[in-house]
């Protein structure tokens, strides 16, 4: 309950997530260590299956009540731990303090309620006003999502997939949260409406002054939108630091992997530089470092043992054993 | 060493199609209660074809100084109204109940298939026909309609199991249907007409394959219905005659005991919930088998 | 040189209960030999339409198709199905593109068998030449596809559609379900089995970045139109239709130093379903003047860039 001035945020430490069925136990998050400032946004990048979601869901604490558990670590809202809250504290911070975005707008929207009043809902919920002054709040953050308020009584069909999603990020900012979470919110839209929807939720974030964690595979969506970046793969962060760390020095083998799987818009390449091989099976983690078995720079030192995590040149983290080989090889 | 090659996937070629086989046998045997309900289904067929062999008595035979009596050494299940000993019935019952029931079962399966199918893979007008007929059918009480196609048809065994048939038709057919019509928007189906696959082919190999499996559920189920139905019609005169032992016209016979001789309605009531136990516990554990998704 | 597939005024309706859905209005496009035409556009625009229209898939309402400079519009029974086997396409989901209940060599022998021009024991050396060309290993020949991962699942539906020697193949967006690193995988094989088979590809993909490393030409299309097309490098220097422009600027750049700057599009879209003649991107578009209300033609700017916009030479 203690409230520190310098505490960051929300800072996770150490986290450790796992899902269990009767066979096996996956290691879905395995150690995430992340700060996040007021105001900022962090990006957490990485492929299918790293962990991304898990991490934010463990924030909410939403993660499914069977088969899964958090074995470790702290999750602290301005200093306060949320592992250690009650079930009716959490419910105070979810939507109000800290809301959530899902990536498929679609299945997010309760099809048979009116769209207004699945807004007004969390406005009611989180508040003693009047009936009136909750439909009058919810009818302006429609207009704040640039949704005319004459269609408050609309049902999510009559909206396109794009007004859908703005729908969804009007239910998560109405009371005004210091926390968002977005999950993948722009990945099941067109360019056109992620670029709209992009812009929307930056603009919203500067005026209310929210922090973010922004979960994407799409480096271009880190590259405009956030200011510090932390790179998942196989549920540990591999590389953290800013944006302008991350993206000119990127340092860990598999970000550069990643960079170089990319198609380039400004290179004409005949041949893309894959990652080899294939994402590990998160119920049978390779031991060491989990990239190893596709790392071009793995040493005898990488396949067993606690990888450690290293502070490159510029001032970032990187988790792993070679980094001056790595940063040496670039030029090769 | 091209023709080594050869040689080597010839021989996996065999193996490959046997393989199939074994692996649902392989995958039903690794399921335990699968294989309960399969042995303990086996165990009831093999007793009752046998039963002129084991019975211990005439099934039709009279005993009016034992009626009514409770089960005995002498009477394992006891006696019926008429004297008659319950197990010697059940046993001789269960080559009809059994029988008719898993013929008449299949039966409707195998038309169900084939109509379900044309109206689930060709869609349009013929689907409309076809489900239309099925609804005027389905819109008749079924018993009514089961006794309809009985008296018309004839008594007999094959009569009375076509008769038990029709009733179960539609309701087969609507399921594969709407299965079908889920699985045929599925880009493999698009994939299959694109290399030239004839229809045949695609709802034989494709469509069917991905949409049956409901319905061994749904037959499995159907069973225990059959042979009260099957009941019906000979409390009727159709169906199966008198004296010749059934399991659900001895529950329907002995009904008006039930107060002071309970063991009367017990036994027979036990096979059929035995019969239908073990069908539904093999039924559920082929569907898991025949799916090579839940593959261990 | 007469190209692999051409295309004359493609229609592709729907009939809906609102009216008719025009998926696919008057698409006219040509693929050389060996060449990629990246087909571009947001959902429901009509690509992935176009592609199975094509490959008659789907039954198109007006229009021509020459493949190989054959008229194929209106064949029927036994030269369709000669046609398809020159014809082949890739799909989008690697889940649902893969019978579950097939092995994957089940899947990739299935038209060696329908095709009837093959033995067993062609069938049998077929089926692991191809698995070894997409490069799936042998031993993985028995695993069912819920077995595989995405992009092994992709190589299976890769070697389905090369099973039968194709000239022309319809990539319906085939790395879009991928992660980046599978996606790269992918798209290094498809592109060099393009240059093993001369393959001609059409690539359907809403991954602008993804279809200019892997197109010669790019088609860009509206609901249901095509507003430009022109060769890959042309498009990204020059765009001339306001929505290309657009399109292109919503990229988001993996450039932090040189961000792209989005131009938003205001605006709803038009309904596909009974269209207005006009232009069908004006009510989106900041240039749109009166003359955009008529129905527009795609014309020859410069050579080999066609565009579908009236004011395209005043805004360029």
């Amino acid at each position: 309950m203690t409230e520190t001035k310098n505490a960051p945020f929300l800072e996770i430490n150490d986290l450790k997530v796992e899902y269990f069925t009767k066979e096996s136990v996956v290691h879905a998050v395995n150690g995430v260590t992340l700060t996040l400032e007021k105001g900022k946004t962090l990006g957490l990048v990485g492929e299918t299956g790293a962990g991304k979601t898990t991490v934010a869901k463990s924030i909410l604490r939403i993660l499914p009540d069977v088969g899964a558990r958090i074995v470790g670590g702290e999750i602290k809202l301005e200093g306060r731990d949320l592992l250690k809250s009650s079930e009716a504290e959490m419910r105070q911070i979810r939507g109000k303090r800290i809301s959530m975005i899902f990536q498929d707008p679609m299945t997010a929207l309760n099809p048979v309620q009116r769209v207004g009043d699945q807004i007004a809902e969390v406005i009611a919920l989180h508040s003693n006003e009047s009936a009136e002054a909750v439909r009058k709040r919810a009818e302006d953050m429609l207009e704040m999502v640039n949704i005319p308020r004459e269609r408050y009584s609309e049902y999510p069909h009559q909206f396109s997939g794009g007004m859908k999603q703005r729908v969804v990020i009007a239910i998560a900012l109405a009371c005004n949260p210091e926390l968002l979470l977005a999950d993948e919110p722009t990945t099941a839209l067109d360019v056109t409406i992620q670029a709209q929807v992009l812009r929307l939720i930056a603009q919203l974030r500067d005026k209310l002054g929210t922090s973010m964690m922004l979960i994407t595979h799409d480096m271009g969506v880190v590259a405009t939108h956030c200011d510090t970046v932390a790179v998942v793969y196989a549920g540990s962060v591999v590389e953290y630091g800013t944006k302008e760390q991350v993206f000119d020095h990127p340092t860990h083998p598999y970000t550069i992997g990643l960079f170089g799987a990319i198609p380039n818009m400004n290179v004409d390449e005949r041949w893309l530089h894959p990652i080899e091989g294939l994402p590990p099976d998160p119920s049978h983690l390779p031991t060491g470092c989990a990239f190893h078995p596709r790392c071009k720079y793995a040493t005898e030192a990488c396949r067993t043992g606690e990888v450690p995590t290293v502070i490159t040149p510029d001032g970032h983290q990187c988790r792993c054993h070679n980094t001056d080989a790595v940063l040496k090889g670039e030029g090769k | 060493m091209t023709e080594y090659q050869m040689k080597a996937s010839l021989n996996q070629g065999k193996v490959r199609k046997s393989s199939e086989f074994l692996r649902v046998l392989k995958q039903l045997s690794y399921n335990k209660i699968a294989m309960f309900g399969l042995i303990l289904f086996i165990l009831e067929l093999v007793l009752c074809l046998l039963s002129p062999v084991i019975a211990p008595y005439d099934y039709a035979a009279m005993d009016v100084i034992h009626m009514n009596e409770t089960p005995s050494a002498a009477h394992w299940f006891g006696t019926d109204d008429l004297g008659r000993d319950i197990l010697t019935r059940i046993l001789f019952g269960g080559r009809y109940s059994i029988t008719m029931s898993l013929l008449s079962v299949v039966v409707s399966l195998i038309f169900g298939v084939v109509i379900g199918s044309v109206a689930g893979y060709f869609g349009g007008w013929v689907d409309n026909v076809i489900m239309r007929i099925l609804d005027i059918i389905q819109s008749l009480p079924g018993m009514l309609l089961t006794i309809v196609v009985s008296a018309a048809l004839g008594n007999g065994y094959l009569n009375t199991v076509m008769a038990l048939s029709v009733n179960g038709i539609p309701a087969q057919a609507r399921m594969l249907r709407a299965q079908m019509m889920r699985v045929r928007g599925s880009e493999y189906v698009e994939a299959a007409q694109s290399i030239n696959c004839s229809q045949v082919r695609i709802i034989a190999k494709h469509l069917f394959p991905n949409s049956f499996s409901p319905l061994i559920v749904q037959a499995s189920m159907a069973i225990a219905n059959r042979i009260t139905m099957c009941s019906s019609l000979s409390f009727l005169g159709l169906g199966v005659q008198p004296p010749a032992p059934e399991w659900g016209a001895m529950l329907s016979g002995a009904r008006q005991y039930i107060r002071d001789y309970p063991h009367m309605v017990i036994f027979p009531g036990l096979a059929i919930a035995v019969t239908v136990l073990a069908l539904n516990l093999m039924g559920d554990g082929l569907r898991d088998a025949l799916d090579p998704r839940l593959k261990r | 040189m007469t190209p692999v597939i051409e295309v004359q005024g493609l229609k592709k309706y729907f009939p809906t209960a609102r009216g008719l859905l025009h998926a696919v209005d008057d698409v006219t496009l040509k693929i050389e030999k060996g060449k990629t035409l990246g087909v571009v556009g947001e959902s429901g625009c009509g690509k992935s339409t176009l592609g199975r229209t094509i490959i008659h898939l789907l039954e198109r309402t007006d229009g021509k198709i020459f493949l190989n400079g054959e008229d194929i519009s209106d064949i029927q029974g036994r030269e369709l199905k000669k046609a398809r086997e020159k014809m082949q396409i890739i799909f989008q989901d690697p889940y649902s593109s893969l019978n579950p209940r097939y092995t994957v060599e089940n899947t990739i022998r299935e038209p060696l068998i329908v095709s009837k021009r093959f033995k067993k024991a062609e069938i049998d050396e077929k089926a692991a030449e191809l698995m070894e060309l997409v490069g799936i290993d042998n031993r993985l020949r028995l695993s069912y596809p819920h077995e595989l991962d995405g992009g092994r699942r992709q190589r299976v539906g890769i070697a389905r559609a090369l099973a039968l020697e194709p000239d022309f193949v319809v990539c319906d967006e085939p790395v879009s379900a991928l992660d980046v690193s599978i996606q790269a995988q992918v798209l290094n094989l498809l592109r060099s089995l393009q240059d093993q088979k001369g393959l001609t590809y059409m690539f359907v993909t809403h991954n602008l970045s993804v279809v200019r490393h892997i197109s010669d030409d790019i088609c860009v299309m509206y609901l249901g139109q095509v507003v430009e097309l022109c060769p890959s490098r042309e498009l990204f220097k020059n765009p001339l239709h306001p929505y290309t422009q657009a399109l292109l600027s919503a990229i988001p750049s993996v450039d932090i130093h040189n961000p792209n700057i989005p131009e938003i599009l205001e605006g709803e879209l038009t309904s596909p379903v009974n269209p207005k003649p006009g232009c069908r991107f004006a009510a989106r578009c900041k240039y749109a003047t009166e003359a955009c209300q008529q129905p527009q033609v795609q014309r020859e700017l410069s050579p080999g860039h066609f565009v579908r916009c009236c004011r395209a030479e005043e805004l360029a």
